[in-house]
């Protein structure tokens, strides 16, 4: 008969080794115990015995090959009953067959019995068992990345802590208990599409069933496949939420946002400024012939500001390409702006920003915002950005950690202007004031570098004239 | 390559005891690395009685645990158990020392001491059924007068003080016995055991295997004098060694017994010795020590010594070594087979050998485990649980 052998966990806890040789080779006959292989563990390089005495059948791994534990590695042809008892002591009684189940344990016999070897099954991915695990990224894993790419959502208005949203999904667990976790399990429903009505929205057995009960499966049944069942749509359950499936503009942003957050390390820097001038230089700019009929905001002067600032710290404007493993530096701007459209947070950006006159900057802010609202950006403006920016000010709110849109290297968010009594020429005075957040990608952008970007917008903001020491 | 007959540590090995005090003392030595019995005034008389047949037990004794040891790593590296730790080059500390005890005595040992179990009589199944992973603990302790392996480093000297403090009150002559390592001796519970049993004078031996390396640490980075010589500030006598030397420790543990018997209080022995294996299955040791090192310690191989005596005594012959490589084949073979049809544990089992007496609040707690079990069988029962939540 053919018994197989799988890789052990030859440390504690390890779930692969490198086989670096076969000592063996097919049609070899080995006796119990004599080495047939070395293996290299991240702990120590270790020869593996045989566990059969009997005829090499296959080899299934190259040397070279980096093997998950439990996986089969070599089969051999085993005598008979007869044979055994002469080959080796393993196969002398009833429990010859045993030990390459064991190996496997807790990897390919995953609905038996958990695992009961220290170390056995530990973080093994792929296999059927932890469905739990499996549900801590939303909207997937950015396997995505081009296409969250060709449309960026980034942090947005509303987001002013979208660190949190994140962390927020991955949090806990439906609350049920074991029994009816395995129910849940056994007939493939996700515990967190399923309203619990017990304690403290508690999931019980029967909130499971009903949840089933379109499909009418009744417990003990064949497990369904998960992939079937149907979300959402139970009556009781939908007087108390609302359920939306995860798509679109919302899928995107979820994905860009994960991938951002846990691949940039961000860091945020805050700086408050008296941005009065500003202001009056907006009303002056207002009144002016050249700019009549263009709309100008904070965000036009501050948007300019960044173009300006830009050109002191390049670093702000460039991309980590961990692919390549390159930085890339660019020598354009594509002005990104956060923007709400009814359909989510959409980043379109203005393409050459840089080469922009002040006017013809103001209008393509309003063009792109207009578009945008309008949900008819196109795919081209979406793509691209070089840098952001958020304007979380609309919206009365001072200041957030905005998280980078995938692949730039920096987005700044704009607080609202108040009125606030303020340090002016040695007085307390009524000044507009504006708290302006900088994140950036710490792997490209060290705190001198933010540091300086983010104090000479803000000195610009300040005092306008500052420009003339910068260009 | 030279061969020190003193059996202290080439003088290539970086990990020799340096003693820099001066404290250094002669190890004792029976026999001698190439075999030679040699007379010591003292200790001679410890082993008078030990006949040739004897000898030839002892050379059995030390194979066997060698095979057992053997069988045990390809087993760990089959998958058949999680973990071992393997004792090989420790066999004559191990079997020199456990066949010198009586069977009122009780030992209390660390995880290595497979060898001292089997001097005990420990059924070879029950060896192996821990690093299986199939119960939280072995054998009875009762059965065979040794307590289950210890893991945590050193604790088993505190119960091995404890027990010997029950001895004294209960006016016996039997002996508590605990064996621990190098690295143990820089742990606090050694320390206070040391002290309790030097203060109530109990009849205890500190066994000390020196096997020089505390996993990945050098013995002389945790002492810069003799670890005998650390028993000497507890007030405890202590005797340095040869742990490779099979009888020189059966006389060695024979005098601590004797004096712990006679009420004499504690002893201390430093059985000079070295793990020529891993620390355990999981451990790489060439990471961390030099190949020489090996290559001298393998020159003083506690078992070819005694082959080597044998030898010289004209009583290894071909029929006595085809007799003790069967027998220690069918001990592998035995525990091999209860290895590998060892049946799994059953979950209310976790509950079995934790209170000798009935204990109301485990029995509560077993009493819901074994409901809970029951809801998987029976969904309707598990609903009315859950409704009375």
């Amino acid at each position: 008969m053919i018994k197989e052998f799988r890789l052990p966990d030859l440390g504690e806890g390890l779930t692969e080794s490198e086989i670096l040789n076969w000592r063996v080779g097919v049609g070899d006959t080995v006796t119990l115990n004599q080495v047939i292989a070395e293996v290299e563990t991240a702990k120590a390089v270790v020869e593996l015995p045989s566990p059969f005495a009997g005829v090499i059948k296959e080899l299934h791994e190259q040397p070279g090959t980096v093997v998950e534990v439990g996986k089969p590695i070599v089969s051999f042809e085993v005598a008979d009953d007869a044979g055994q008892a002469a080959s080796g002591p393993a196969n002398l009684s009833a429990g010859a067959g045993e030990p390459a189940q064991l190996v496997g344990q807790g990897v390919a016999d995953a609905p038996k019995r958990e695992p009961n070897l220290v170390g056995y099954g530990a973080v093994v991915e792929s296999t059927s068992r932890p469905a739990r695990r499996q549900r801590n990224l939303p909207g997937g894993r950015p396997a995505e990345t081009n296409a969250a790419q060709a449309a960026p959502p980034v942090a947005g208005p509303a987001e002013t802590k979208p660190a949190a949203k994140p962390a927020e999904t991955t949090t806990e667990r439906p609350r049920s208990t074991p029994p009816v976790r395995k129910l849940a399990r056994d007939l493939g429903v996700d515990l967190a599409e399923v309203h619990g009505t017990g304690p403290r929205g508690l999931i019980t057995r029967e909130d499971v069933q009903e949840f089933l009960h379109p499909l009418a499966a009744p417990a003990g049944t064949e497990p369904a496949d998960p992939g079937q069942t149907v979300p959402g749509s139970r009556q009781d359950a939908s007087v108390r939420e609302t359920r939306t499936p995860i798509k679109g503009v919302r899928k995107f942003t979820a994905a860009a946002m994960v991938q951002s957050a846990f691949t940039a390390p961000h860091a945020t820097e805050f700086l408050t400024v008296d941005v009065t001038p500003a202001m009056e230089l907006l009303a002056k700019l207002r009144d002016s012939r050249e700019f009549a009929g263009v709309k100008l905001t904070p965000l036009t002067l501050a948007a300019k500001a960044v173009l300006i600032a830009l050109r002191r710290s390049p670093a702000l404007n460039s991309r980590w390409d961990g692919e390549n493993q390159e930085i890339v530096a660019y020598n354009y701007v594509n002005l990104g702006i956060a923007a709400a459209t009814p359909r989510g947070l959409t980043v379109p950006n203005i393409k050459d920003a840089d080469g922009l006159s002040l006017v013809q900057l103001a209008e393509a802010l309003a063009a792109l915002a207009e578009t945008a609202r309008a949900g008819r950006t196109a795919p081209g403006d979406l793509s691209g950005g070089t840098i952001s920016i958020t304007n979380i000010g609309v919206f009365g709110i001072d200041a957030g950690t905005p998280i980078l849109n995938p692949g730039e290297a920096a987005i700044l968010a704009l607080g609202a202007v108040r009125r606030t009594p303020w340090e002016y020429r040695g007085e307390i005075a009524l000044r507009q004031v504006m708290t302006l957040s900088l994140s950036f990608d710490h792997r490209l952008v060290d705190g001198e570098q933010g540091s300086r970007f983010l104090a000479d917008v803000g000195a610009i903001l300040a005092d306008p004239g500052m420009v003339l020491t910068m260009v | 390559m030279s061969i020190d007959e003193t059996g202290q540590g080439g003088t290539a090995a970086p990990n020799s005891a340096r003693h820099p005090h001066g404290q250094g003392r002669d190890l004792v030595q029976l026999v001698t690395p190439s075999g030679e019995r040699v007379s010591h005034p003292e200790f001679d008389y410890w082993v008078r009685d030990i006949t040739d047949e004897q000898l030839c037990s002892l050379f059995e004794d030390m194979t066997v645990i060698r095979r057992i040891d053997v069988e045990a790593t390809a087993l760990q590296r089959q998958g058949e158990l999680a973990l071992w730790p393997p004792l090989l080059g420790q066999e004559a500390a191990q079997i020199g020392s456990g066949r010198a005890l009586r069977l009122d005595d009780f030992v209390f040992s660390s995880y290595r001491e497979n060898g001292v179990a089997y001097c005990r009589g420990v059924d070879l199944t029950d060896i192996v059924r821990v690093w299986r992973g199939n119960a939280s603990s072995g054998w009875d302790p009762y059965a065979i007068n040794m307590a289950t392996p210890q893991i945590i480093i050193g604790a088993q000297t505190l119960h091995a003080t404890g027990y010997a403090m029950g001895i004294q009150n209960d006016g016996a002559d039997s002996v508590a016995v605990t064996y621990f390592g190098d690295g143990a001796t820089s742990e606090g519970d050694v320390n206070e055991a040391m002290v309790f049993a030097a203060s109530f004078q109990v009849p205890v031996v500190f066994f000390c295997t020196n096997n020089h390396w505390a996993i990945s640490e050098p013995v002389r980075l945790q002492s810069h004098i003799q670890l005998a010589d650390r028993a000497a500030g507890f007030g405890i006598p202590s005797l340095r060694v040869d742990g490779n030397d099979v009888l020189a420790v059966m006389a060695a543990t024979r005098v601590a017994l004797d004096r712990a018997r006679r009420g004499g209080g504690p002893t201390f022995i430093e059985a000079v010795s070295y793990r020529m294996g891993p620390h355990t299955t999981a451990d790489d040791p060439t990471r961390y020590r030099d190949a020489n090192e090996l290559e001298d310690w393998a020159a003083k191989d506690p078992i070819s010594r005694i082959a080597a005596l044998l030898e010289r005594k004209g009583l290894l012959t071909d029929g006595l070594q085809q007799q003790v490589k069967d027998k220690a084949d069918a001990v592998a073979r035995g525990m091999r087979t209860g290895c590998t049809t060892m049946p799994d544990p059953e979950p209310l089992d976790v509950f079995k050998h934790v209170y000798s007496t009935p204990n109301s609040w485990l029995d509560r707690q077993q009493d819901h485990y074994a409901r809970y079990l029951a809801s998987f069988g029976d969904p309707a029962g598990a609903v009315s649980e859950e409704g009375a939540r």
